[in-house]
């Protein structure tokens, strides 16, 4: 997958999970501060990526995952 | 001197109507909500009857909104909407605005999802979402959060008596000045296997699954038991001065409230009516009026065997000779049993008969309980009386016993 297609899917869970405009979703957006996903809301967005990326987000790896391109290289590097 | 209370907002989504104005007109006119259950897994079940909603909540809550709640509280959610755009989403510090509202069950149907989803898919995959769509005051919270209110939000849980429990706390928190406002009321969505089979093996449901829309008959000597259903009422209380200074719509005074416990089974009702009589009593009191003032009875008559008569004892006790004059009803013959929601929704149409001068039919009476002497009528009857304070009993499985008093404005 392209880091293009990555975001896109990610924007679409983003939207389902915590209504986040999807258009608003790129690689530089912080998950908290501009797209403002709260932790609780991070968990089901975190989950959902594990079943659609098919791979496995371990929570301590959660806290480094600030921005949208930090979730697009984790989830490329463990796909 | 005490704060009068006055009702200024109502909403209910129920088996028989999306709204207040279509749940009254369907209650006039004795329409039931009652319908075979339309999946696989009533199959296996005694009863395979209940009233169940007739509208997607995601048709009117938001995507996000209605994901983060259970049925109950989406449900709950609806009804409120309507109620605080009717009373015309007064611009009200929201320090002094105040939610008293409650589920008998909570989030049931998202507690047995997760648990299949905990035994499928392992408890990593389990929704963090889950504690907060499934506690009992989840519903009281998230209409907290719809009108952001502050000045308290309580939940009551009692059974069947959950949300007249929610609306007696509400007048009393105006009455003791804590806010100007509460949004009162409660709801239930618990037509799902477990719930239909566990009051089943109670031995409390109606089997007549040939005829459903009969099968919920208070009062009638061949009732069965009581019809499960789903929904929600919710009801805008407002301090009367209050309410006049914006020039809101008034429906009618909450002029008091009663409560009681029985102390005597976690189910079967006191046989003898005794605890509600207390409550009926108590509610008389509060309101400082005598049973010489009241003209009509919303009864909670489930259409239980025992139910309904001990009601019945319990309306002669405490209103004695005055009863032959009064008009009663029991609207769950139209509804079902709305469980929590059932006080609240049965409030709206206590309200509606004093306002419109019209009560709603007991349906399915076809051949009245001979033991159970009251004035009540398989049709719509019109109320004229001199008296103007009507009753709405409801009882819930604990002994929880509350009766509240509506006047005319």
């Amino acid at each position: 997958m392209t880091d293009e297609e990555i975001v896109k899917d990610l924007a679409v869970i983003l939207n389902e999970v915590a209504g986040v405009d999807q258009s608003k979703v790129s690689a530089e957006k912080s998950f908290l501060d501009d797209l403002e996903v709260d932790s609780l809301s991070m968990v089901e967005v975190v989950m959902a990526a594990e079943d659609k990326f098919g791979v496995k987000i371990p929570d301590e790896e959660v806290k480094n995952l600030k921005t949208v391109g930090d979730a697009v290289s984790f989830i490329k590097k463990s796909a | 001197m005490t704060r009068r209370v006055v009702i200024t907002g109502l909403g209910a989504v129920t088996p028989i109507g999306k709204n207040v104005d279509e749940n009254w007109n369907n209650a006039v006119n004795g329409v039931s909500g009652i319908d075979l259950i339309n999946h696989d897994w009533a199959d296996s079940l005694n009863t395979k009857i209940a009233g169940l909603v007739k509208i997607n909540p995601l048709d009117v809550l938001d995507k996000v909104q209605a994901r983060r709640m259970d049925r109950s509280s989406q449900l709950g959610v609806i009804a409120v909407k309507e109620a605080w755009k009717d009373c015309g989403e007064p611009d009200i510090s929201k320090e002094r605005l105040g939610v008293y509202f409650g589920s008998g069950i909570g989030g049931l149907s998202t507690v047995l999802e997760q648990y299949e989803v905990l035994k499928q898919r392992g408890p990593d995959r389990v929704n963090p979402m889950t504690v907060p769509m499934i506690m009992p005051n989840s519903a009281a919270a998230m209409v907290g959060l719809e009108v952001h209110a502050r000045a308290g939000v309580h939940s009551p849980v009692s059974a069947c008596a959950t949300s007249a429990e929610a609306i007696a706390g509400g007048l009393e928190m105006i009455r003791q000045n804590k806010a100007d406002i509460v949004i009162s009321g409660g709801t239930e969505a618990c037509v799902v296997q477990l719930a239909i089979a566990a009051f089943s093996s109670m031995r409390a449901l109606s089997t007549r699954n040939d005829e459903p829309k009969k099968a919920s008959r208070p009062y009638d000597s061949a009732r069965d038991g009581f019809v499960m259903s789903e929904g929600s009422g919710a009801l805008i209380l407002e301090e009367e001065q209050h309410a006049l200074k914006r020039g809101a719509k008034i429906y009618g005074v909450l002029v008091g409230a009663g409560m009681s416990s029985d102390g005597y089974h976690i189910a079967a009702p006191e046989p003898e009516g005794n605890g509600a009589s207390r409550a009926i009593l108590n509610a008389l009191s509060d309101a400082q009026i005598t049973a010489a003032d009241i003209c009509h009875v919303n009864a909670h008559a489930t259409s239980t065997p025992v139910g309904d008569i001990a009601e019945y004892k319990a309306l002669s006790v405490a209103l004695g000779k005055n009863l032959e004059k009064i008009v009663v009803t029991a609207t769950k013959s139209i509804t079902g049993h709305l469980l929590g929601g059932a006080g609240a929704v049965e409030s709206i149409f206590t309200i509606l008969a004093l306002k419109n001068k019209m009560i709603p039919p007991t349906i399915n009476l076809e051949n009245k309980d001979e033991s159970i002497n009251l004035n009540v009528f398989n049709k719509k009857t019109n109320l004229n009386s001199t008296s103007n304070v009507a009753l709405n009993n409801s009882f819930g499985f604990g002994g929880h016993n509350v009766c509240l008093a509506f006047k005319e404005s």
